[in-house]
């Protein structure tokens, strides 16, 4: 069975500022299948985002991927030259970025903006091409895409221009799509409509879906596996099933107990105390270690990545095996 | 067990002068800028001292030591470093009287346009309504013709001489000093501060210039330093198109004018040098403005 | 978009008002109406004659409506010195000052812009730094000592440039242009470069700044991450948003460029209204200093006026407001 679309191997990205390295993803690996959906979580600043972006490839200066494989259909782009990757980006692997407000230029029509990646990727004609922008814009529920498509970013709101987002990312069909938080800046109404449309569309197409996003209850009902960050590393991962339902990983508990939710009403919300730790220069071991009530000596080692139960792996020495209340 | 993350010892107490004073000398080519400026001022001011020659006197000067090219030497065994002009002056005496002119119109209006514009930017941000209106709507007008042209203007009105100059540079420079204060006046006056001094019950005039100016002064500083050297250079400019000072006062604007046609056939330390004074002068004012900007600027310190 | 263009008129025609209303009190309260506006040469019994002529016995503020109606008949009164209609005179120099003040900004768009793009994209190379550098310089060296080294450098030590003067004309539209032949460019090149320099410095630091303020948002990575070429996500996507506000500064900055020619003018002898100011100046032909005044603040109001249509016609967000 050779579904898997992508496969992160060992991947580091780091940035060299003149404070020292921040290594924003430190060694993380997983992989993602056709069709699938892999939900990808983690507060801000844990390396989510930066992972993303690594993977198509978009990690600028001073930032650098520092090590690992990234192998999108077998082949390991990281090693690939940059025209070669330009044409992957937009055609098989896509992003969708968080604030629709801001993904859009400001000063070119929404035809031109879809025009240029259809033609950036296919030979077709100018005509071929603003057909196909307008089937895609009707396909992510605009109506009346004929004239919509000659308006201005401003004159949409901005569900209506993440739809459009999501219309320039599906042009061609790609085989991988990275989400970044794409509902976060979205009314929760708009969000539930755009997270049912984009798991839809990437049923129907066979395409990969990484959705990155710091919200338990999104992945939840959309992702069919789940990887959860934490400075620059996957602590843990699973089927929805296993991390949401069993969580091993005191911080998972942590993110899970301070959800809010209707079962556990009149019980006070858990938070987990402390912040995230700077990246700059993390000292060796569990990062977590400080906010963890588990911790002892032993966590200054680095926690290997082991599996307790077959498909879900878990980076902790002393995982917590008693169900959530 | 955060031992690892050590945190960084909290600098030593400094004055709020020394942390200036550290963060100014960042900058080498700003602290060369300074150093620059505070030697030309020292050349202006004791300038009968240290010039080989009093250039205007004319007992002093020999018709015959007219246009001698640089490190001549005239009759009386006075070495010309910088050569002599038409009449036989030495050019490197003529910059240093010349510097000692420009500097003092160019600091001397900088300094009356910067008080009254901040006086009346600070009304218009205190008064609010009609009067602020009417002092935005003049500097809006003021800054929307460029310099040179309302300088024009007035001088063509009033004719030559140190003081229309004087007059004609701080009617052009008021208004940026007035747009300054008042966008500066207009953040300090929500701090709490002044809403303290106001239930006081102090007097307006009070809470103006004693409380509200002291807190506006780092961008006025900012802006009277580059001012000083757009005016050093509009009034070298005027005095070149021959509207500025009279040639009985010579700036270094003159200096060059009076050079311009010997250029031509190829004289050219009459212009060159004093036009090299001019440049060093205004380039260090402007490194020195341009570094103090990022200094005193709030928003710039993280 | 009519509303909003009749308001700007009319504010215009209030600010053209209200200069006229300064000129006039310089006329007459500042200045003596009688020097300014007769000749000093002119008799005893000339005096009383144009005294009477141009109204001075008048009360102001009948002076001041004769003057604007003088000013909307295109009577500005005659020079003294060419006893010439002042506006006629003023007309007849303005194409050799408008050549060379458009000749200016076409160069700084040309080098500005590019060099811009270059110090944005690369701002730590060492062209980037170094024209960072020299736009300091551009912005704060004088204009006229700029046009003397100009002069010292091209056309007497090196002997490449003409220094002075306008060189062969040609004629089209009746008038005569310096660009239309080659002895006339070469004689523009060393004004243009020396009015432009100021121009230059402005035109790249604007290009940088918005180029680095552009280059991280997130719609060039959005851009990117569709797979466009990087020549396109800077020459499309980025340029368009950094011409808006280069394209207003460099229409404003067309006033500024004619009101400098003034500088440039007398330096290289380039015979425009700027010159021909600077020369009335000094010979007190205060008829035609009235109507360079009027006329500098017509230009400006008008192409005030024009940048604020143009800024509506390229932003699509203002573009779209106003229509409602």
């Amino acid at each position: 069975m050779n579904d898997v679309t992508l496969e992160v191997r060992n991947l580091s990205t780091h940035f060299e500022t003149r404070a020292g390295t921040v290594r924003a993803v430190d060694d993380i690996s997983f992989s993602v299948s056709r069709g699938r959906v892999l939900g990808l979580v983690g507060e801000s600043g844990s390396g989510k985002s930066v992972t993303g972006f690594s993977i198509i490839g978009l990690v600028d200066p001073p930032g650098r991927i520092a090590g690992g494989q990234i192998l999108f259909q077998g082949r390991d782009i990281t090693q690939l030259p940059e025209r070669e990757l330009r044409s992957l980006r937009g055609n098989r692997i896509a992003m969708i970025f968080q604030d629709p407000m801001m993904t859009l230029n400001p000063v070119l029509r929404i035809d031109t903006q879809m025009i240029e990646t259809v033609l950036a990727h296919a030979k077709v004609s100018h005509e071929e091409a603003r057909t196909r922008a307008r089937d895609a814009l009707g396909m992510v529920g605009i109506p009346s895409p004929d004239e919509r498509l000659k308006a201005y970013p401003h004159q949409f709101s901005g569900g209506m221009r993440q739809r459009v987002a999501i219309a320039i990312a599906l042009l061609h069909r790609p085989d991988l799509i990275v989400a970044d938080e794409p509902t976060t800046a979205l009314d929760v109404t708009i969000q539930a409509q755009i997270l049912a449309e984009v798991q839809k569309l990437a049923r129907d197409n066979g395409t990969a879906l990484i959705w990155i996003t710091h919200d338990l209850s999104v992945v939840a009902g959309l992702a069919d596996e789940i990887a959860v960050m934490y400075a620059g590393r996957i602590v843990e991962s699973g089927t929805v099933a296993d991390v949401l339902d069993r969580p091993l990983h005191p911080y998972t508990h942590g993110l899970i107990g301070s959800v809010p939710s209707r079962n556990r009403r009149g019980t006070k919300l858990r938070q987990i105390p402390g912040m995230t730790p700077s990246l700059l220069n993390l000292p060796g071991g569990c990062a977590f270690r400080t906010r963890c009530a588990r911790a002892d000596a032993a966590c200054e080692q680095d926690p290997p990545t082991t599996e307790p139960v077959a498909g879900h792996a878990l980076r902790c020495f002393h995982p917590q095996l008693e169900v959530v209340a | 067990m955060s031992a690892a993350l050590d945190i960084p010892a909290p600098p030593k107490e400094e004055t709020p002068f020394q942390r200036f004073a550290r963060e100014f000398a960042d900058s080498k080519l700003a602290v060369l800028g300074l150093v620059i400026v505070l030697l030309v001022a020292v050349l202006a001011i004791a300038a009968p001292w240290i010039a080989p020659q009093n250039p205007y006197d004319l007992a002093q000067l020999d018709i015959m030591d007219g246009r001698l090219p640089p490190g001549s030497v005239s009759a009386d065994g006075l070495t010309f470093w910088l050569g002599t002009d038409d009449q036989g002056r030495d050019m490197l005496s003529g910059i240093i009287y010349g510097l000692r002119i420009s500097l003092s119109v160019g600091v001397g209006s900088a300094v009356i346009a910067g008080v009254i514009g901040s006086a009346l930017g600070l009304i218009a941000a205190y008064a609010g309504g009609k009067i602020e209106t009417a002092i935005m709507r003049l500097v809006d007008l003021q800054l929307s013709f460029p310099s040179i042209l309302v300088a024009l203007m007035i001088l063509a009105f009033l004719g030559k001489g140190v003081a229309n100059v004087m007059l004609a540079l701080v009617i052009v420079e008021w208004a940026r000093y007035a747009r300054t204060a008042r966008s500066a006046a207009l953040v300090e006056r929500r701090r709490e501060y002044i809403e303290a001094a106001e239930c006081l019950a102090l007097p307006r005039w009070r809470v103006l210039f004693r409380h509200l100016l002291p807190n506006c002064m780092p961008p006025l500083i900012v802006i009277g330093t580059i001012q000083i050297a757009r005016a050093i250079t509009l009034e070298a400019t005027l005095s070149f198109l021959g509207l500025g000072v009279p040639i009985t006062e010579p700036s270094l604007g003159l200096l060059i004018a009076n050079g311009y046609q010997y250029m031509l056939s190829g004289k050219y330390w009459i212009s060159f040098y004093p036009g090299i004074a001019l440049l060093v002068t205004i380039v260090a004012i402007n490194l020195v403005g341009d570094h103090l900007r990022d200094v005193l600027n709030p928003r710039l310190q993280r | 978009m009519t509303t909003w263009l009749l308001r700007r008129l009319i504010q215009a025609v209030f600010v053209v008002l209200v200069m006229t209303v300064i000129v006039f009190i310089g006329l007459h309260v500042i200045g003596d109406p009688i020097d300014i506006l007769i000749s000093p040469e002119a008799d005893q019994a000339e005096r009383a004659r144009a005294v009477a002529a141009l109204g001075l016995d008048q009360p102001l503020w009948k002076q001041y409506g004769l003057f604007l109606w003088g000013g909307l008949h295109g009577d500005l009164g005659r020079s003294f010195v060419f006893n010439e209609p002042a506006l006629q005179l003023i007309g007849g120099r303005m194409p050799a000052t408008m050549e060379l003040a458009v000749t200016a900004v076409l160069l700084s768009v040309v080098i500005g812009i590019p060099l811009g793009l270059y110090a944005g994209l690369n701002p730590d190379s060492l062209l980037g730094r170094t024209t960072m550098a020299g736009s300091i310089l551009g912005f704060s060296l004088p204009t006229f000592w700029v046009g003397l080294m100009l002069i010292m450098v091209f056309a007497v030590q090196l002997g490449w440039l003409p220094s002075t003067g306008r060189g062969e004309t040609a004629e089209l539209f009746g008038v005569q242009w310096s660009f239309l032949t080659r002895d006339g460019l070469a004689h523009m090149a060393l004004p243009a470069l020396n009015l432009s320099l100021g121009n230059i410095a402005l035109v790249l630091r604007l290009t940088r700044a918005g180029v680095r303020e552009n280059i991280h948002m997130d719609y060039v990575r959005f851009a990117r991450a569709k797979g466009l070429s990087p020549a396109r996500v800077v020459l499309v996507h980025v340029m368009k948003n950094i011409l808006i506000p280069v394209v207003t500064i460099i229409g404003l900055e067309f006033g500024s460029t004619i009101a400098f020619s003034v500088v440039t003018e007398s330096v290289f002898a380039w015979p425009g209204m700027g010159k021909l100011i600077i020369d009335s100046i000094n010979v007190l032909d205060r008829p035609v200093i009235v109507a360079y005044l009027m006329i500098i603040v017509f230009l400006f109001i008008t192409i005030n006026l024009l940048v604020d249509l143009l800024y509506t016609v390229l932003d699509p967000r203002v573009r779209l407001e106003n229509r409602q």
